[in-house]
Formats: C-alpha cells, sequence, structure tokens
C-alpha cells in the first residue's frame, strides 16, 4: 500500500487549486489496557485512511458505531495525533503541528448540541471564545463579529446575553455553528450535527449549513449514520467499517448502486417513510465483530452474506478507478493476490 | 455544484426569523435565585450565618466589655435568667469575671477567622490537585491519587494533636495545619467531576478552538466546578471549626486568654456541675454555626445543581 | 415473516378516551396532554409519533401509572382488560406493571441494574408476578432469550448488562418484558439509541413477537420511517394533543393537517438531494403549555393560521373513514403552499 494512492472521493484537483483536505494512509492505533510492565493491546481505530476533498464539497463519512468516525473526526481536529500518515489542508501538511494552527482552518459541529456549549457562559462569550484565543481583532470589533455571525447562522441578537439553558435544540446548534464560523476556518468537521436533533429542527439546521457552504464556500467532512441525511447533503460518500474505508464515491453512484454488501446493508437499513412496505430484509450477519481482534482477511466477512473463501484469509486489495474506491473481493476483477 | 437560490425554499426558512415566537427561558442565574427565595434551609442558614458573622465583625462596637478584663468580684455570676441573673452580664462571668457575652463575641472572630481560611487553603489545595489529576490524567493522575490515598491514611485528629503541640497554638499555625489536613474531599469531588467534564463536547470544541489547557481549566472547567466547591467549603469549613474547637478544648488550639468557643468549653469544665451555663452557652454557639453552615450549604447545592443541562 | 394483521373484529385490549395529563409547575398548571383518545387490539401496533415535549412520553408514562408526583391524570376511560388504569390502586397497577402491560425503554442500561446478571433479572421478574420456582424461572429465560434471538442463552443468563452490546441489552429487555406473557407492549423510542442496522433487527423482532404472542403495542418515536414501516395506526402529537389520526397508509398518503404535512417534508427523501431544493421545514417552537389554551396549538408556526385559528376549541374531526385531524380547514385546503413535490430530485 504507497502513501501516494489516491483512494479518492475527490479526483485530485485539475487546475492548480490544492486540495481542500487530504490524507494519506492515516493511521491512529490505540493501546488498550496499557500498563508499565506491558504496551497493552493494539486497537486500530483508523486503518490507512485516505481521502481527499476539494474546496466547497461535502464528504460524508458514513459507518455504525464503532467503526472509527469520531477517531477520524478528531485527527482530522488536530485533537488526536495519527500514528501515521499525514493530513493536508489547502496543501500544506498539517501532521504533528500545534493544536492552535488546525484550529485557524479545521472547526467542529458535534452532535450533542447539550453538552457542547458550557452552560457558565452566555452565548456571546461562547461565540467570541476563538476570536480570544486567536487574539483577532479588537474587543469592539470581536463585538461586531459575534454579532454578525450570529445574524448569520439565524439567532436572534437579543440572545447574546442568555445562558446555553434558555435555549432550544435548533437553537444552541446554531451557536456551536456560529462558534466554529467565528474564526473563518476552510474545513468544518460535522460529527452527527442533527441526530440528537427533532426532525423539524434537523431541516433547518440542514438547509442552515447547506446555505452556509454555498455562502462562504465551505468545505464539510459530514459525519454520520444516518443515510437520508447524507444523500441530501454530500457530494461524496466514504463508508467506514472497523476502521478502513471500504467503499467511496460521488454520492450519486455510491447511494444509488452501492457495490460492497456492506454498504448494501447499510442502505437496506433505511427506513423511509413508506407505509405498507414493512421492514426491509437487511442482509447482514449477526454481531459486530471485536475491534481488538479483527477477523482475518476482510473485516467485513463475518457478516457478509456474499463472502468467498478467500475472504476469510486474504485481506481485500484497495481499487481505486477515478474518484471511486472499493474494498472487496466480490468486485477484485483483476483477482491476483 | 450549482447554488440555489432562496427562492427555491420555503419562505419560512429565513434566518432570523426562527425564534421569533419563542418566549425566552429565565436565566439560570434567575432561576437560581427564584429557588433561593423559595429554599427555607437556606435562608435560616444563611441568615444565621450572616448574623455570626455580622456579630464577628463589628465584635468591638457590639461587645458590651473588654472580653480580657477580668473583675474578681464579679466571678461566676448567672446569666440574666439564672437566680442571681442581671442584665449587666446578660450571658453571666466566668471564673474570672470576664463577660461571657462578649468573650462569645470575639470568639466568633476567631472561629471564622480559621474555619473560612483553613477552609480556603483546603480548597485551593485539593481542587487544584484534583482538577489537575482529572484533566490531565495519566501519570499525573496516578501521582494524585496517591498522594490523596496518602492524605485520606492520615489520621487527622494525632496528627493535628501532635503538630499544635509542638508548634504551640499561634493562629496562622494552625489555620495552616487544619488547611493542610482537610483538603483531600476536594480532591476526590472535583477529580472525578473534571473526569466526567473532559469528555463533553464543550471542552472538545475548545481544544479544537486551539485553546491552552491553562484557559481551559480556568475558563470552562472551574467555572462549572465553582459551585460543588463552595459546598465542600461549607462542610470542610464546618469540620474545621469543630476540629478547631476540639484542640482548643484540649488545651492544644488556640492559647489562653484569647476567646476561643472551644476554649471557653474547656475553662468552663471544673466549675460544670454549679455553673453548667459556662460551657453550655459556646457549646450551643459552636452548634448553631455548623448547623448554620451546613444548612447553608445544602441550600446552595440544592439551588445551583438542577441547572447543569437547563 | 408475513405480518399477520390484526383483526379489525376483536375487542380492543386498551382503550383510552378523554386522557389529560396536567402537572403542577410554579406557574400554574400544565398541560402535558389534553383529549388523547386510541384503542389497540391484539396484533395491533400504535405509534404515537412527535417532537420533542409533544407529550408522546408522558402519555406512555401516564398508561403505566409512572407519571411524577406533581402530575394529575384524568380519562373518561383508561381500560385494559376490565380494570381501568385511570382509577385502580397502586398496588393493583404494580400487579399488572411488567406482567400484563409490558414495558422498552430507549436505554436499556438504565433500566437493567448493573450489579445484578441478566439471569438475576429476568428470573426476578417472573418470580414477583408468577411465583414459582427458580429453576421454572431460568427455564422460561433460556426459552425467551432463544426466541429473542440471542445465541447460547445458558452462558448470556450468567453475564452482566455492562458485558453487552446495545444491541443485545435491547433483546434482553425484550426478553424481560415477555416474562409474564404482556397482552400489551408499550415501547419508548426502543432503537433510538441503536445503530441503523440493529434498528431493523429489532423492530422486526418486535412484530414477530407481537404476532406470536398476540400482543397490542404501543410505539412512541420521533422517527418517521419506524412509524411508517411499523405502524398500524398512528396518532401524530403536537403540544400535547393528537393532530391527526388514522392508519399508517392514511396519515402518510394522505396527511391532512399542515403539521403532520410539515413534518414530512422535513425529511429527507430518498433521492433528494441539496443542489435540487431546500427541506421543508417548521419555523419556531412548540408553544408554552402551561395555562389556558384556546384554539390551535400549532397555530403560531403554521404557514395558513387565519384569525379563527385562536378561537374557541377545535375538535378532531375526520377527513375521511377512520381518518381525524384537528384544524378547521378542509382537508383540501391544507396542502402547504412550499411543499415540494415529492422525488422532485432527479
Amino acid at each position: 500500500m504507497t502513501a501516494a494512492v489516491l483512494s479518492a472521493p475527490a479526483p485530485q484537483a485539475a487546475a492548480g487549486e490544492p486540495l481542500a483536505l487530504e490524507t494519506r494512509d492515516l493511521t491512529k492505533e490505540f493501546r488498550i489496557g496499557r500498563k508499565w510492565y506491558s504496551s497493552g493491546q493494539p486497537l486500530r481505530a483508523v486503518d490507512g485512511v485516505s481521502l481527499s476533498l476539494r474546496k466547497g464539497e461535502v464528504l460524508a463519512i458514513v459507518g455504525e458505531s464503532g467503526c472509527g468516525k469520531t477517531t477520524l473526526s478528531r485527527l482530522m481536529l488536530g485533537l488526536q495525533q495519527p500514528s501515521a500518515g499525514e493530513i493536508f489542508v489547502g496543501g500544506e501538511p498539517l501532521t504533528n503541528v500545534d493544536r492552535k494552527v488546525f484550529s485557524r482552518r479545521v472547526q467542529p459541529v458535534f452532535q450533542d448540541p447539550y453538552s457542547s456549549l458550557n452552560p457558565r457562559k452566555t452565548i456571546g462569550e461562547i461565540i467570541r471564545d476563538p476570536l480570544q484565543i486567536h487574539r483577532i481583532g479588537t474587543s469592539a470589533e470581536q463585538n461586531a463579529e459575534v454579532e454578525a455571525i450570529m445574524e448569520r447562522v439565524g439567532l436572534a441578537r437579543r440572545l447574546i446575553h442568555s445562558y446555553p439553558s434558555q435555549l432550544s435544540g435548533g437553537q444552541r446548534q446554531r451557536v456551536a455553528i456560529a462558534r466554529a464560523l467565528v474564526i473563518k476556518p476552510e474545513i468544518i468537521i460535522c460529527d452527527e450535527p442533527t441526530s440528537a436533533l427533532d426532525v423539524s429542527v434537523q431541516a433547518q439546521i440542514l438547509n442552515l449549513l447547506q446555505s452556509l457552504r454555498e455562502q462562504m464556500n465551505l468545505t464539510y467532512l459530514f459525519i454520520s449514520h444516518d443515510l437520508s441525511v447524507v444523500e441530501y447533503m454530500s457530494d461524496y460518500v466514504a463508508v467506514m467499517y472497523l476502521g478502513r474505508i471500504v467503499e467511496a464515491g460521488p454520492a450519486a453512484e455510491v447511494l444509488r448502486a452501492p457495490r460492497h454488501p456492506y454498504t448494501r446493508a447499510l442502505l437496506s437499513s433505511i427506513l423511509t417513510a413508506d407505509p405498507g412496505l414493512g421492514l426491509p430484509e437487511v442482509n447482514l450477519g449477526r454481531g459486530f465483530p471485536d475491534p481488538l481482534n479483527p477477523p482475518n482477511g476482510c473485516r467485513f466477512h463475518p457478516r457478509c452474506v456474499d463472502a468467498l473463501d478467500k475472504c476469510a484469509t486474504v485481506m481485500p486489495r484497495r481499487i481505486v478507478s477515478g474518484s471511486e474506491l472499493i474494498e472487496c473481493h466480490l468486485h477484485d476483477t483483476a483477482a491476483t493476490d | 455544484m450549482s447554488s440555489v437560490s432562496d427562492a427555491v425554499s420555503p419562505p419560512a426558512l429565513k434566518p432570523g426569523r426562527i425564534d421569533e415566537f419563542d418566549t425566552l427561558a429565565p436565566s439560570p442565574k434567575a432561576l437560581m435565585r427564584r429557588r433561593a427565595r423559595s429554599h427555607i434551609g437556606l435562608i435560616i442558614g444563611a441568615s444565621l450565618l450572616a448574623f455570626v458573622v455580622i456579630v464577628a465583625i463589628f465584635a468591638p462596637l457590639l461587645a458590651p466589655y473588654d472580653p480580657y478584663a477580668q473583675d474578681l468580684t464579679r466571678r461566676l455570676v448567672d446569666p440574666v435568667w439564672g437566680p442571681k441573673g442581671t442584665w449587666e452580664n446578660i450571658f453571666g462571668t466566668d471564673a474570672l469575671g470576664r463577660d461571657v457575652l462578649s468573650r462569645l463575641m470575639y470568639g466568633a472572630r476567631i472561629s471564622l477567622l480559621i474555619g473560612f481560611t483553613a477552609a480556603v487553603i483546603a480548597g485551593i489545595i485539593g481542587a487544584t490537585l484534583g482538577i489537575l489529576g482529572g484533566y490531565f490524567g495519566g501519570r499525573v493522575d496516578s501521582f494524585i491519587v496517591y498522594l490523596i490515598n496518602v492524605k485520606l491514611a492520615l489520621p487527622v485528629i494525632l496528627i493535628a494533636l501532635s503538630v499544635s503541640s509542638i508548634s504551640g497554638g499561634s493562629i496562622p499555625a494552625l489555620i495552616i495545619l487544619l488547611g493542610f489536613l482537610t483538603w483531600d474531599r476536594y480532591a476526590v469531588v472535583t477529580r472525578s467531576m473534571t473526569q466526567q467534564m473532559r469528555e463533553r463536547e464543550f471542552i472538545m470544541s475548545s481544544l479544537a478552538a486551539g485553546a491552552s489547557h491553562t484557559r481551559i481549566i480556568m475558563r470552562e472547567i472551574f467555572p462549572n466546578l465553582l459551585n460543588q466547591i463552595i459546598v465542600i467549603a461549607s462542610l470542610d469549613m464546618a469540620l474545621i471549626i469543630l476540629i478547631e474547637a476540639a484542640l482548643s478544648f484540649l488545651g492544644l488550639g488556640v492559647r489562653p486568654p484569647m476567646p476561643s468557643w472551644g476554649l471557653m468549653v474547656s475553662e468552663g469544665r471544673a466549675v460544670m456541675f454549679f455553673k453548667p451555663y459556662l460551657i453550655m452557652i459556646p457549646g450551643a454557639a459552636i452548634f448553631l454555626l455548623v448547623i448554620a453552615i451546613n444548612m447553608a450549604g445544602d441550600g446552595i447545592r440544592d439551588v445551583t445543581s438542577p441547572e447543569g443541562r437547563g | 415473516m408475513e405480518h399477520r394483521k390484526y383483526d379489525p373484529a376483536d375487542a380492543p385490549v386498551l382503550t383510552v378516551e378523554g386522557m389529560n395529563v396536567d402537572i403542577a409547575v410554579p406557574a400554574g398548571a400544565l398541560h402535558a396532554v389534553t383529549d388523547v383518545s386510541f384503542s389497540v387490539r391484539q396484533r395491533e401496533t400504535l405509534c404515537l409519533v412527535g417532537e420533542s415535549g409533544c407529550g408522546k412520553t408522558i402519555t406512555s408514562l401516564a398508561l403505566m401509572r409512572l407519571l411524577p408526583r406533581t402530575a394529575k391524570l384524568t380519562a373518561r376511560k383508561i381500560n385494559f382488560e376490565g380494570h381501568d388504569l385511570g382509577r385502580i390502586s397502586e398496588r393493583q397497577m404494580a400487579r399488572l406493571r411488567g406482567n400484563r402491560i409490558g414495558m422498552i425503554f430507549q436505554d436499556p442500561m438504565t433500566s437493567l441494574n448493573p450489579v445484578y446478571t441478566i439471569g438475576d433479572q429476568l428470573e426476578e421478574v417472573y418470580l414477583r408476578h408468577r411465583g414459582g420456582s427458580r429453576s421454572a424461572a431460568r427455564k422460561r429465560a433460556e426459552y425467551l432469550l432463544e426466541k429473542v434471538g440471542i445465541i447460547n442463552p445458558g452462558q448470556r443468563l450468567g453475564q452482566f448488562p455492562h458485558q453487552l452490546s446495545g444491541g443485545l441489552r435491547q433483546r434482553m429487555m425484550i426478553a424481560m418484558m415477555l416474562m409474564c406473557e404482556p397482552k400489551i407492549i408499550i415501547a419508548d423510542e426502543p432503537t433510538t439509541a441503536l445503530d441503523v442496522t440493529v434498528q431493523v433487527q429489532i423492530l422486526q423482532l418486535l412484530r414477530s413477537l407481537q404476532d406470536e404472542f398476540n400482543m397490542g403495542m404501543i410505539l412512541i418515536t420521533h422517527n418517521l420511517g419506524v412509524v411508517a414501516r411499523m405502524a398500524d395506526q398512528v396518532a401524530v402529537m403536537y403540544a400535547g394533543r393528537v393532530v391527526e389520526q388514522g392508519s399508517a397508509e392514511d396519515v402518510f398518503r394522505n396527511p391532512v393537517h399542515p403539521y403532520t404535512r410539515g413534518l414530512l417534508d422535513c425529511m429527507p427523501k430518498r433521492g433528494q438531494v441539496a443542489a435540487n431544493g431546500r427541506l421543508g421545514s417548521i419555523p419556531g417552537i412548540v408553544p408554552s403549555l402551561v395555562g389556558q389554551q384556546r384554539g390551535c396549538s400549532f397555530r403560531n408556526r403554521c404557514v395558513l393560521q387565519r384569525q379563527a385559528c385562536s378561537e374557541g376549541q377545535i375538535d378532531l374531526r375526520p377527513a375521511s373513514s377512520g381518518h381525524l385531524y384537528r384544524c378547521i380547514l378542509e382537508p383540501a385546503a391544507t396542502v402547504l403552499p412550499t411543499t415540494l413535490p415529492v422525488g422532485s430530485a432527479a
């Protein structure tokens, strides 16, 4: 596996402009149960993830809990250092740099708007915080900036002195978005930004994120388990399973003609609001494998309904064509190894 | 990606119009005030405590006599309700003819001074250790847990007794001693609270915004612990006041002729069978002060804690 | 797995008529649930759907009589197997709860006691309501674990809740609920905390058990997809009231109430992408439920609002047979002006 393999979703930018975000073979290994007398058991939460994304695009990462989405987002935010691999933002390497450098370019919007705002601070203080950390502007300029960004995300100015507990879930998520945008980052990592919200509020927040993206030319890494939301929001989709990207490509391709058995299972479990259809059959073996003891061969094979013999022994190759990627023996026509 | 004009989207979707219907819920501070006003325990405890504090501060103005002035002609005068009591010495006089009420008032200063300062010292030590351990985890935490365990294994009263018998009862020495002996509760509580808070997303957001660890501890974590620290401080202060009284009673705390309440009980011991008021009055004062502090502390907890999540 | 449909001729297992729940708050009475009526037959699934604060959870707690002490439950009738749940004593209720009425909650971890093994907890339910020997209880526990699709039940019974994954814990909860053969299941967001693939499995399990044991089910959820796929009957709740009620077919194919229509527009459809237009949305927030309620509770968020909406009391009325809605407008007049055509995206 060479580091230079661009496992897409987006192909190399054609004309000069550097990729907004790129990771090369990003890997994060944790040591579980480390003591002074033992180095613990390795857990590869993120395993050789290579992604690239042009400015203004949305890449969704989908997968079940425990697939490594959260660790990936923390690596992208510089909250954790990768064990191997590199991250580039706007063409510049940002691997192992200080959080503070990272934070100017990449900002998060987290899942739970109840836990993502400090209950002891006012809305104004929360949104202003990044400006103070980076010492941007005078106090008056910061005030103006806070008010401008509040207006932009649809928060009434009178809320500036309120506390989070006085706000609804949707308003809180707007505050979280405002805080992320106030220092004008290029990339926003949206980690399940609407899964704690009601349907009608979710729609408002998704619409807001889309409008902001268009107005401010933002790039989103959109982490979600809700494939309907992913389809609505994203240009590219990468499906993660046990730390690896098993399928990636343009959203339209991946979600309409899924190739990997896991992607198909995920898609078949979407419950659309169609009465009378009943519950879908999801072709998926039971039991989530132990990440501490990932299966040999293809990591998905114990749950795969189409598994071949070699799936249990041989790790599938990563096949990249254009902006599409797949890691599955069923789609490896070359059948080498 | 073609941009979509707003005309396509429903007209209802204008940012800035979203909260036009809602009435703002009361702020956490307003809610706290509201809860405080209806919390009888807090009101009683806080007023009692405020009363003692005022008496202590204004003791020189309020006390009818010099607490040190002896009048051997008026020894062991009964309090006003006793058989030979007079309004001149409302709480009577002690074996040296000193006015009990005046000594009680000045004694409040000593109890509160020692209780408050030692609790603050203990709080600073305990909270610092607890927050550092909870926040940084790993080896820092292991070391701090070790310190806490060592501290918990120490027999507080015995150490207090032996150290103060050596150092000889100066008030600053007592304060430092008691401060260093009671910080563990702060450390245990702040450590576990910090551990929980560290996983919350607002800390993640702050880290992702590039905030330094110092800033996160001071601006994000500490304000969320403050109420809890105040509650522990109230319990701690009550405990310290009791230890101080016990030490003084045993002759190892505040030295005569200073008017410490514990010392007053001790001095009354000799005549306790025929002049019980000499131990009952300072004893009641200790009891009331400790109860008041505990009630106020409980009240603060009740009033501040429910708004954690709004 | 063919779903055996309920028989409309069956007598309902549970009938609720005119249920209200008022909660005493400092500012007065909070009308958490107002005028809710429904009935559930065996093998029938009723879904209560709505957003947070709509009263769906309070409704379920009221049926189990687990309301907070400040809440007051009144109802013309809550009939379950000849008992009036609104009037029977706490002791009689305790005998029904967990025995004839099964409950499943969103987070199984909070309903399972972490210091006892799964086996102990399952047996305890059985022994409490049924008596008998521990070995009989264990046998039933093993039988039911197999029923809920747990491989190797003997071994699982000796495990503690934290040793199980979320999906397994929810299966345990379902087994626990079945220990005493309930006639009705009240499931409050049973799959919200689970992964999508596990969600489907758990829903399938609930459905097949419901058919096998002839149970009625009240399924409470905010997930419209779950409702569409699970429900026979749907009650859409808003601000403590049912605003639309009918068969799943009626409510999803021909929604009448502006709120239902708005809610369905908010849901991203398959094939809908942002480039082709925004999701529908419902502006504003749920009004305060404290104090006297007049007119339509949805009016302040309704694009079709008019003068008459704020007056008097608006009753449920039929849009068609068995399909009720609570709006002053005629069914044809409630089409939202901004509704995007479904599937407008290519």
